[in-house]
């Protein structure tokens, strides 16, 4: 095997395996749509970062969770639906983003590539920060697992609990703009909310506790990434959209399997 | 009011105020270990914010709620819709109130639910889901049981069959109650104190005293008259009021 697949492959298992117990909570808590709004964020933070000098990954998590703080408090002051302010935001910073990157014309930055992903020309530097996000956003879901599931199913219990969802809500979107960042490299702005949700909707058709959805859910991740990767390795396919593909084909299967 | 013990919870003149309209004003009430409150009102008097008030969701506008430094609430919500994409089961749900189901076995007989552990919370009808929810509170060993009115999905039988049941627990588990209700006939027995709200408390006391309240009567008119014969059957034929209201 090539290294350059064997790269694309350990980077890909790594966030396939971060983006189940992520992904779950983001289906529960019908986040989808606010991921997919902080993933196009993420590329004004790309032109930032090359802008400023400073690697992309720690600019894009701080546009992220800059996003996701200004999106809290319009949401308690605004009158407008959050699905409409979602709207406003992710296309107006994604534009922004590109505004940005399209100024920074003396250096070589592959639009394409943050935008629909390049796995294959992935570094073990920025395989490494995959793991280390992974490992940390594993850590802080597996402690706040408990609080996490009671305020998911119900906001009052969970408050009578003594817990405070609204904080837990805002560490969810803090981990999710983690992900984000080194998520962007292998499967693009446009796409990473994809690889977070059609895994964990495939392994709701077979999961009987929530524990047992998470689990699953990086698991069909992992698949869909390993065929996405051979795919494109022996079609020529573009890889991002390929490991999309693959996870809508076993998404699929599994609606005619029940 | 006399009491001899500290009150579990006090209410001092709480006002709420949404978007400048007041929704309470001037509630000032305590509640004392192991006294079963009612409170009761027309719909929108403003019985849910109050609750919320006191379980300390909610900050009023003005006023203030005390709490016993003992005290330790159990909650069953007003509504509970459950996620359809999150497969959970009534056991792994009422595991996060406890670590240890098994030492709970009779809880979960008396409350009939033995028999759905293995059940997803979605497929639970109205009723199953109450008696779930009554288990998940009182799972937390509580002093204080807060008791919104269900929304949906419970029929007046199966009300009554729970509020029975309560009874019953209550002795074995210690405990106050403090429940809601718009709904006349399911209020008065066993209940120790009636409180009647209309953004303000319009009159409290023992439930017949509060009957022939004339604010009592001006609140709820006609129907008021009828719940007053229904009460007078509730001690002992139970069963035939279950029957009557079931259509």
């Amino acid at each position: 095997m090539d290294e350059f697949l064997l790269r694309a492959l350990f980077g890909g298992l790594g966030l396939a395996l971060i983006s189940g117990p992520l992904g779950v909570f983001i289906v529960w808590r019908r986040m989808a749509y606010f991921g997919d709004t902080l993933a196009h964020s993420a590329l004004l933070g790309v032109g930032l970062g090359f802008w400023l000098s400073i690697n992309p990954i720690l600019t894009v998590m701080l546009v992220c969770a800059l996003l996701a703080t200004s999106l809290v408090i319009l949401q308690s002051n605004q009158k407008l639906a959050s699905d409409t302010l979602l709207g406003i935001l992710a296309h107006s910073t994604l534009s922004l983003g590109i505004i940005v990157v399209a100024f920074l014309q003396g250096l070589r930055v592959d639009l394409f590539g943050y935008l629909f992903g390049d796995i294959l020309a992935i570094s073990w530097q920025e395989i490494l920060y995959i793991y280390l996000i992974a490992a940390l956003v594993l850590i802080i879901i597996i402690k706040l697992w408990r609080a996490l599931l009671l305020c998911t199913l119900n906001t009052d219990l969970a408050l009578v609990a003594g817990l405070a969802p609204q904080k837990l809500q805002f560490i969810l979107m803090l981990l999710l703009a983690m992900v984000i960042a080194v998520a962007m490299k292998i499967i693009g702005v446009l796409l990473i909310t994809s690889l977070l949700i059609i895994p964990a909707a495939c392994a709701r058709n077979f999961a009987k506790s929530p524990e047992q959805m998470a689990i699953l859910a990086s698991l069909i991740g992992m698949c869909a990434v390993s065929l996405g990767l051979a795919a494109s390795f022996y079609f020529d396919l573009p890889t991002g959209p390929a490991i999309v593909v693959s996870a809508a084909f076993l998404f699929l299967l599994s609606r005619i399997k029940r | 009011m006399i009491s001899q013990t500290e009150p579990l919870l006090a209410a001092s003149d709480i006002g709420v105020k949404f978007n400048d309209r007041w929704v309470l004003k001037h509630i000032s009430f305590s509640i004392q270990p192991k006294e079963i409150v009612t409170l009761i009102g027309p719909n929108g008097c403003g019985k849910t914010t109050l609750v919320k008030t006191l379980l300390g969701l909610l900050k009023p506008t003005t006023g203030n709620v005390t709490k016993a430094a003992d005290l330790k609430v159990g909650y069953m919500p007003q509504r509970f819709t459950v996620e359809p994409t999150l497969p959970i089961t009534v056991e792994r749900f009422l595991k996060l109130a406890h670590n240890n189901l098994e030492t709970q076995q009779e809880l979960f007989h008396t409350l009939g639910i033995t028999q759905l552990m293995a059940t997803e919370l979605q497929h639970l009808s109205g009723g199953e889901m109450q008696r779930v929810l009554m288990a998940y509170a009182l799972l937390g060993q509580p002093n204080l049981l807060i008791l919104d009115e269900p929304i949906q999905g419970v029929d007046v039988g199966g009300q009554i069959e729970l509020y029975h049941l309560l009874y019953q627990l209550r002795d074995y588990l210690n405990c106050s109650i403090f429940m809601v209700s718009h709904d006349l006939h399911l209020v008065m027995a066993n209940t120790d104190r009636v409180i009647c709200l209309n953004q303000h408390i319009c009159c409290q006391g023992k439930p017949e005293s509060v009957l022939n309240d004339p604010a009592y009567l001006a609140l709820f008119g006609e129907s008021a008259a009828h719940s007053l014969a229904l009460y007078s059957h509730k001690h002992d034929h139970h069963h035939t009021i279950a029957g009557e209201e079931k259509i």
